[in-house]
This record gives C-alpha cells, structure tokens and sequence, in this order.
C-alpha cells in the first residue's frame, strides 16, 4: 500500500469512527439530563423556567462534545491537510 | 463541497477577498441597525402603539427579565453587549429561510470573532465592577495553585462558544446540502425547519453563557444574605 492510498483509508475509517464512537456519550448524557429534568419538574412545576433554562444550558455544554467529534469527522473528510500534501505531490511528479 | 461561507467569493483585489462571510454579516447589521432606527423613531408610552414598538419591546424585555434571572442585578448595564449578541445570532440563523442566503455564523472567522468579545468583555465588566485588584485576586481563589488551571479554563471555553456555535451553524447547512443530493423534495424543507430551531437555541445558549461567565467574573464576595431570585 503506498502513501497515497494508506491516508485515504486511515482518513475514512477514522473520520466514521469519530462520529459514530463519538456520539455515543453525549447521546447517554442528554438522555440522563433531559430524564432528571423531567422528574424534577415533575416534583417541582413552579421552578419550571428556572429548571427548563437550566436544563437547556446543560444540554448545550454536552451537545458540544459530540459537535467536537463531527468537526474532526468534517476536517478529515473536506480539509484534510495530509491528504492536500499527498495530492500536491502526486499532481507535481 | 462547500464547508464555509468564506469559500463563496465575490470580488477579489489581491489578498482584499469579497466573500459571503462578510457580505451577509454586513446586511445583518443593516437590517439590525436600520430596522430599529426606523421603529424607534416615534416611540409612544401610551397603549396605542405600533406592533414593531410591541415587538421590540417584548424582545427587550425578554432579555432584561433573562439577564437578571442568571444574577446580574443590574441588566441595563449588560443588555447592550448581550441582547446584541442574541439579536445578531438569531437573526443570522432565522434569515436561513431566504433562498442563496448562508448564515455567517457558519464560518469559523466569525464564531471566533463573537467568542473573542466575550473573551475581552468579561475581564472588562469584572474590572468596572470589582476593581483591577479585585478582579485579579479572583484568578487565585480559593488557593494559588488553581491560577493555572483557571486561566486555561477561560481559554478554553472561549474555544467552546467559538467551536460549538460553529458547528451547529455548518451541521445545519452541510445536512441540508447532502439531503438535497439524495431526496430533493420534502425532506430538506424538514431539515430547515430543525436548522431553524438549533439556531434560535444556539443563539439563547451563547448569550446566556456569556451572561454566566460575566455573572461570575462580576459576583462580589461580601459575606451576607443572597438576594432571592424572583421567578
């Protein structure tokens, strides 16, 4: 296997592998938010804002792990710098 | 494939590029800016107003009532800055539904440019609130070893505002792209309406995290009785 072909598949396979082990934990982890958040609105209704906007805050922070995991998966995909070297070299032989 | 609205060009003069980044931020703040002028120029405090008044200012209010809800106690001082941030994030995502048009926050220039203002900003009003020394001593509580640790955590979540708004912004436009290569019809139009609602939710996270790291750069720490929040 030469260079050229060993990036391309280490590319691919790693940029699948990102995203789907990737979204594993924070899928867990809203899940467990969202499912407190509800047993305590449930206990509580007239703490509902207080709890909905918290609630929504804490989403976000874990939403950004698995968007950390899709920018990698992207960049390996669509701007991929080892990749742009193997081809300039390749183009220039 | 495109991943960026820096990529979209327009005009170029040597390195001076024209791309869609800057032409679409530049029309926001027009609409942003002419938009309220023109509501605002005849503002009336009876019942008899127009419905642009009306809906100013619910927006307005609507911030106030959040920005002092997360514990800043005097919200006209941080509106400006933060109801600023909200309106031009939202707006940014809610004009996706104007065809050729690409949200700017999809670029990671601009992200970084929103994160680096709340990165300067919150120094600024734990400053004009505490006092240099005060502000500074903060970085050291509780211990002296935490310095370190503190300071790389303002970094990094600075990289995490910039970061998550990004990729929301270009997930949104990337998956209506592919959708659009494989079922054109009713599909896409579905996938816009969800890019609309993670926009409107992307815009309320980053005002309310700026609004929380601005509450914590500016918490005093005299021993007393904590205000109760109102909600």
């Amino acid at each position: 296997m030469d260079n050229m072909t060993l990036i391309a598949v280490a590319s691919i396979v790693t940029a699948g592998l990102t995203i789907a082990l990737g979204s594993i934990g924070p899928a867990l982890g809203e899940g467990r938010a969202v499912a407190t958040a509800l047993s305590s609105l449930a206990q509580q209704p007239d703490a509902a804002t207080t709890i909905t906007r918290t609630l929504f805050v804490g989403l976000a922070m874990i939403e950004s792990i698995a968007i950390y995991c899709f920018v990698v998966s992207m960049i390996l995909i669509f701007a991929n710098p080892f990749w742009n070297h193997v081809i300039a070299q390749a183009t220039t032989k | 494939m495109r991943l960026s609205p820096d990529q979209m060009i327009f005009w170029q003069h040597g390195f001076l590029k024209l791309n869609a980044t800057i032409v679409f931020t530049w029309g926001l703040m027009l609409v942003l800016a002419v938009g309220s002028k023109l509501i605002t120029r005849k503002l009336s405090t009876g019942l008899n107003r127009s419905r642009w008044q009306n809906l100013l200012e619910i927006v307005v209010t609507g911030i106030e009532k959040q920005i002092e809800d997360v514990g800043l106690r005097h919200p006209e001082k941080y509106i400006g800055f933060l109801g600023t941030l909200f309106l031009f994030v939202a707006l940014a995502s809610l004009c996706t539904v104007i065809p050729g048009y690409e949200p700017p926050t999809g670029s990671l220039s601009t992200t970084a440019a929103l994160a680096l203002s709340v990165f300067v900003a919150v120094p600024l009003f734990g400053i004009e609130d505490q006092g240099l020394g005060g502000y500074l001593k903060s970085y050291v509580e509780p211990t002296v070893i935490m310095l370190p640790f503190n300071i790389i955590s303002e970094l990094s979540r600075t990289l995490a505002l910039a970061v998550r708004l990004f990729g929301n912004m270009m997930s949104g436009v990337m998956i209506i792209g592919i959708l659009l290569t494989i079922t054109p019809f009713i599909f896409p139009i579905v996938m816009t309406v969800l890019g609309l609602l993670t926009g409107m939710v992307q815009a309320y996270i980053f005002s309310i995290l700026a609004a929380v790291y601005i509450a914590a750069a500016t918490r005093t720490r005299k021993p007393g009785p904590e205000p109760v929040p109102n909600n």
